[in-house]
Parts: C-alpha cells; structure tokens; sequence
C-alpha cells in the first residue's frame, strides 16, 4: 500500500519527468535490452537501436502512461484499462519482463537524479512501478 | 567457469578502482534496508532502524556497509574463481547468519543504484550490464553452498 507521502512524493518525480519522457523512457529500454537480451524478441519490428525514431517514440509512450498513472494512483485499475487490455489480448508481453523493466527504469532514474533519487523515494517509485505492473497484467488470465 | 571478456574486467576494475567504500557501502545497505524493510530481520541487534533517518544515520549499519562493501574485493581479486572464493562466506551466512539467500539480490540491485547514481550518464547501458554480471555471479556463489 502506497501512503499519501509516496503517492505526491511519485506524483511530483513524474510530473517533473514528463518534458523529458522521450530520453527518460528511451535510456530505460536500451539498458533493458543490453541487460536482457531476451527482451528484444518483442520488438523485433522496430528499429530499437540507440536514438532510433522508434525507440524515442516508444520510450515516450511508455515514460507518459506510467506519468498518467502517477497523477492518481488509486485510479490505476481504471485508468490503464485500455493498456490493461492491449498488453493481454495483442502484445501479450510476458509479465516478467515488467520486473525487468521496471530495474532498468530504476537505474534509469539513479542516474537521471542522482542524491536526488533518494532511498524514500527509490522504495516509493519500487513500489509504484511493481503495482502499475500488476495492474497492468491482470487481464491476463 | 563463468567467462569475462577484455571490456568486462576493465569495467569492473574501473568501477572498483574509483568506489568510496566508506560512502557507498552505507549507502547500499541503508537504501536495501529502507527500500527491502523485511531485510531488517537480520539486524536486530543494530539498534535504531525505526525509519529511514534512522537507518541512514545509525553508524553500526554503516560500518556494516563497509565491511560487505569490502567483501566485493574478494571476487575482484579472483574472477575466474568466484564460486571457490566465497565458498566459505557461503556457509557463514546459510549456517551462522541464517540469511535468505534471494536477499543478496536485493542488496546487488541497491548497490547498482548507488553507483549508477554516482556514475550518472557515465553508468552506460554496457557498464550496468558487465556490473550486474559481475554482482550475479557473487550473488550465485554466496547462495552455492546452502543445503
């Protein structure tokens, strides 16, 4: 369970991310790839290399519907029930991957923020970023 | 034997060679303590872990962080051995210390974020993945003799 402290704590870090959602969620996905090469076998239909239009494009994708979940948490369920959908239906990604995701992300933020990604709210954004996956899997099966 | 390439051991090393143990090995352990509160079931005996000031200003947990900051060295200084080179610390912490092994994960994960957010742009998607190799590997070997 997320307290209010978190829920405004990750509000805020996510609020401040969206101008840079494309290199945020890009930087996420390459360190995803490099760490987890399995990983690449859903975007075999794209061009995921470094800076690529595609990789821009899908990092900011990603970076603006996990910001759009931030702004309020105890709306999760409803508001991802479209990707709730999609990620079970049509992309059916693999649930694992979204912890392997959500490291890559962490990591992402350490070096984006550095003293600033502290250890509240490095355990706050875990914690965010484990429920958003959930949800997101939960018309899975 | 787990092979490294020329680029691993020189990321490795290069990681090592310019750590501040006595700044991040508190670090990693506080921010697996805040981030991971069940790992706090092995520090009972280290006083004030309350909340997350606490944690970071209790100087048993620092000194703590040190020692198994240090505890790294040992698969630095052997890497074509690190299953044998941590044999022992192995059984101390199955048999004495009595420590879930799927806790050393969580504290390689917080010690990757600690560098990382030291290292900043510098901690490339290559360096996260030749360090996380490197901590995977002494995770596996702290986890090898456990029966």
């Amino acid at each position: 369970m997320l307290s209010t402290k978190q829920k405004e704590l990750i509000a805020e870090i996510w609020g401040g991310l969206t101008p840079v959602a494309e290199d945020i969620g890009a930087d996420a996905l390459l360190r995803m790839f490099a760490s987890y090469p399995g990983t690449k076998t859903y975007f075999s239909h794209l061009d995921i290399s470094p800076r690529s239009a595609h990789l821009l494009s899908h990092g900011k994708k990603i970076v603006l519907a996990i910001a759009e979940g931030a702004k309020d948490i105890s709306q999760l369920t409803v508001t991802l029930a479209p990707l709730q959908t999609l990620h079970a239906y049509q992309l059916r990604i693999d649930p694992t991957n979204f912890k392997l995701f959500s490291h890559c992300m962490l990591v992402t933020l350490a070096c984006h923020m550095g003293d600033d990604f502290t250890p509240v709210a490095h355990a706050a954004m875990d914690k965010y970023l484990s429920a958003f996956a959930a949800v997101l899997a939960e018309k899975y099966r | 034997m787990v092979k490294w390439s020329d680029k691993e051991r020189a990321i490795i090393s290069s990681i090592f060679a310019s750590l501040d143990y006595e700044d991040v090995g508190p670090k990693a352990l506080s921010r697996c303590l805040i981030v991971y509160p069940w790992t706090q079931r092995y520090f009972g005996a280290f006083g004030n872990l309350s909340n997350a000031a606490a944690i970071m200003g209790n100087p048993k947990i620092a000194a703590h962080g040190v020692k198994v900051l240090h505890g790294l060295d040992r698969a630095l200084k052997n890497m074509d051995n690190i299953v044998e080179t941590y044999a022992e610390l192995s059984i101390l912490h199955s048999e004495t210390l009595h420590v879930d092994p799927d806790n050393f994960k969580l504290l390689a994960d917080c010690l990757t974020i600690v560098i990382a957010a030291r290292m900043g742009s510098s901690f490339t998607p290559d360096t996260q993945l030749a360090f996380q190799k490197f901590l995977a590997v002494v995770v596996s070997a702290l986890g090898k003799q456990y029966c």
